[in-house]
């Protein structure tokens, strides 16, 4: 579903990602680890393909296509949604409207209404987007918009921090359903990469590949729960063994 | 014939003689002199029966012609009262008639002609003295609820000409309406000037929303001059939306809030094109006990357009509070937008004043956010630019409101 070749990304003139390849096949629910300012942000854009993330070399596929060079809104049609770690509010436009843009067409309303009563945000459909929400509000919404938008390939960019323990199951059942884990393994479509910094989510969702990016490179993959144990005793500090 | 007293007459008249040539604090400086007088238009019976480009130039100014959604409706062309309804069900609520009829049937009028408007303000205000030609008189009766839009329509079909119109409209204690104007003028109409005095009272406990809508020209100049006195427990809502353009436009509309918990709230959606200067801002004086006023604008400035957003907020009571708040963004390098908000805090140390004002590019993040949802560049600025000319502060009917949005949709996909 989506492969990454060699790739280079710079932010505002300096080089973050360094030559990150990655394979993500349908249905694979991928985890990326990683300490602050490792690139795992700047990874998830560059997917997404957000201009400020500008590639310097390498290739992003995604379904056989290659989309190194379209807009966000080609990606977001073709199938890949995101989930922001920091989303930015927008006032005058409407948590609904968003749900509209989202849906493209399929839209109506009982949808967006079931998606916000599941969210536990019907009474922030109709205030501005993000616009004073919590740190937990800000994760539904973007929860949300993304079941509006039922992308096949879901970035989630730390989905639970911020999050209290009673809203992190709810993210985790949202999350399941975005990558179809009530389906059967074999039968389902969608896949996901899910940035964690805590490890929590993966209480909730089951991954099936984990990766540690740092400095800019993915420098170990392994079975998620290794990884986070590992991550969990040592830190990252032996880590930087393998860089 | 009015029955104003030939004595105040005559001292409104000495006032606006003296202050014939008395130039306008703000705006441009205009030679009435060059405009004509209108001639007489004929009555009609049915809005339908007006001309299909007046129609069309009412509706653009936000008038129903089927009446359908509306409690009565006024319209004036060029200098000529045509056409004054009240649907029967709002008989018994509301009068509605032109301001000329109004002064010959209620001498009481007198005392409030000229009240909340100065005469002698300035040039514009003397002419409309000097040369009336009617204006409406809307008077919602006490106690009654209006639940359907008052419509007034204030048109121009000829070329070149000068219309002047004093209005007059009475809130009475304990009503609540919705007022919409919608000035506007014929296809062929590219020159001229309107003059508009607007009088409001509203009395104790009435609350009037009222809605000016214009729909002008190029080479049109536009001077309103707006004065509301409001009493105890009364509320104002004023919105005013421009989005076609204008040769010039000035106006600083003034709330007065005497009474006690009395509120004023000042709207203005504003779309700069072309060439048009556009000096728009609005006063709040808090006189009464725990009196509170908002003044919110929003503009675009696009082509080689110039928008002066003034506020000006004065405390008068200690306990009085009110907030400004005034943005703007400039599509266009061509473009002016000054944003002149002023707080006066006058001898009333413990009433709160407050306001925030940005002009700014709406931020890239915010349109790289709606693009990760599918939208293309354009239709991300098109949906924030939509959200940022807010609709839902204007507390309008939903009808309206969507109509309002749609004109905005219009005006900027014509601008994009
Ligand atoms: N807009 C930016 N301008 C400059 N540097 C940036 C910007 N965004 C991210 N960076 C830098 O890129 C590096 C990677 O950041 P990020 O991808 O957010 O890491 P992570 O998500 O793993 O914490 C950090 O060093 C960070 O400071
Ligand atoms: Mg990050």
């Amino acid at each position: 579903m989506l492969t990454i070749e060699d790739l280079h990304v710079e932010v505002a003139g300096s080089p973050i990602l360094k030559g990150v390849n990655l394979e993500i096949k349908e249905g694979e629910t991928h985890v990326l680890l990683g300490p602050n300012g490792g690139g795992k942000t700047t990874l998830l854009m560059s997917i997404m393909g957000l201009p400020r993330y500008k590639v310097t070399r390498g290739k992003i596929y995604f379904k056989g296509e290659d989309i190194t060079n379209l807009p966000p809104n080609e990606r977001a049609k073709l199938g890949i949604g995101i989930m922001f770690q920091k989303p930015p509010s927008i006032r005058g436009v409407k948590l609904y409207q968003i749900g509209e843009v989202s849906l493209r067409g399929k839209e109506d309303g009982d949808r967006i209404k079931s998606y916000a009563e599941l969210l536990n945000l019907i009474n922030h459909i109709d205030r501005d987007l993000n616009y004073g929400f919590s740190g937990g509000e800000l994760k539904r919404s973007e929860l949300f918009q993304l079941l509006c938008q039922k992308p096949d390939l879901v970035l989630l960019d730390e989905p639970e921090s911020g999050v209290d323990l009673d809203n992190i199951s709810l993210i985790g059942t949202v999350i399941n359903e975005l990558l179809n884990k009530e389906d059967k393994v074999k039968s389902r479509k969608s896949s996901g990469i899910i940035v964690t910094h805590t490890g929590y989510i993966l209480e909730y969702v089951n991954a099936d590949k984990g990766h540690v990016l740092m400095d800019g490179k993915i420098i170990c993959d392994g079975s998620p729960r290794d990884l986070f144990e590992e991550v969990k005793k040592h830190g990252y500090g032996r880590c930087t063994e393998c860089l | 014939m009015s029955i104003i007293s030939p004595s105040r007459k005559e001292e409104l008249r000495k006032l606006a003689e003296l202050a014939r040539y008395k130039v306008a604090t703000y705006g441009e400086d205009i030679d009435i002199s060059v405009f004509e007088e209108a001639e007489e238009v004929k009555e009609i019976d049915e809005l339908s029966k007006l001309p299909p480009e007046i129609q069309d130039a009412a509706i653009s100014s936000g008038i129903d012609i089927t009446e359908k959604e509306r409690a009565g409706s006024f319209v004036q062309v060029d200098h000529s009262v045509i056409y004054q309804k009240i649907q029967s069900a709002y008989r018994g609520q509301i009068e509605i008639m032109s301001i000329t009829d109004a002064l010959e049937k209620y001498p009481e009028l007198e005392e409030y002609w000229w009240k909340a408007v100065r005469v002698d303000q300035d040039k514009y205000t003397a002419h409309a003295e000097l040369y009336p030609m009617h204006g409406y008189f809307i008077r919602v009766l006490p106690g009654q609820k209006v639940d359907r839009a008052i419509q007034a329509c204030l048109l121009l079909q000829e070329n070149a000409r000068t219309q002047n119109v004093h209005n007059i409209i009475m809130m009475e204690e304990g009503s609540s309406a919705q007022i919409i104007t919608g000035c506007s003028i014929a296809p062929k109409v590219n020159e001229g000037l309107h003059i508009g005095i607007s009088e409001f009272y509203i009395k104790k406990n009435a609350k009037l929303v009222f809605t000016m809508i214009h729909n002008w020209a190029d080479g049109f100049h536009v001077r309103p001059r707006s004065g509301a006195i409001v009493e105890s427990n009364g509320i104002f809502i004023n919105n005013y939306i421009l989005l076609k353009p204008v040769k010039s436009i000035q106006s600083f509309p003034t709330a007065i809030l005497e009474g006690e918990n009395s509120k004023a709230m000042f709207n203005s959606l504003l779309y700069g094109l072309k060439d048009s200067k556009i000096d728009v801002g609005s006063r709040i004086i808090l006189r009464g006990k725990n009196s509170s006023g908002e003044a919110i604008s929003r503009a675009i400035v696009a082509d080689s357009s110039q928008i002066y957003a003034r506020g000006t907020l004065i405390a008068q009571n200690d306990e009085s509070k009110a907030h400004l708040d005034c943005r703007g963004i400039l599509f266009s390098n061509d473009g002016i937008m000054y944003a002149i908000p002023e707080l006066l805090a006058d001898r009333a140390p413990n009433s709160i004043l407050s306001h925030e004002a940005a002009i700014g590019p709406i931020a890239e993040e915010e349109i790289e956010y709606l693009m990760t949802r599918g939208l293309s560049k354009e239709e991300a600025v098109s949906l924030i630019t939509q959200g940022f000319m807010d609709v839902e502060i204007l507390g309008l009917p939903k009808h309206l409101e969507d109509y309002i949005r749609r004109m905005i949709e219009l005006t900027q996909k014509e601008s994009m």
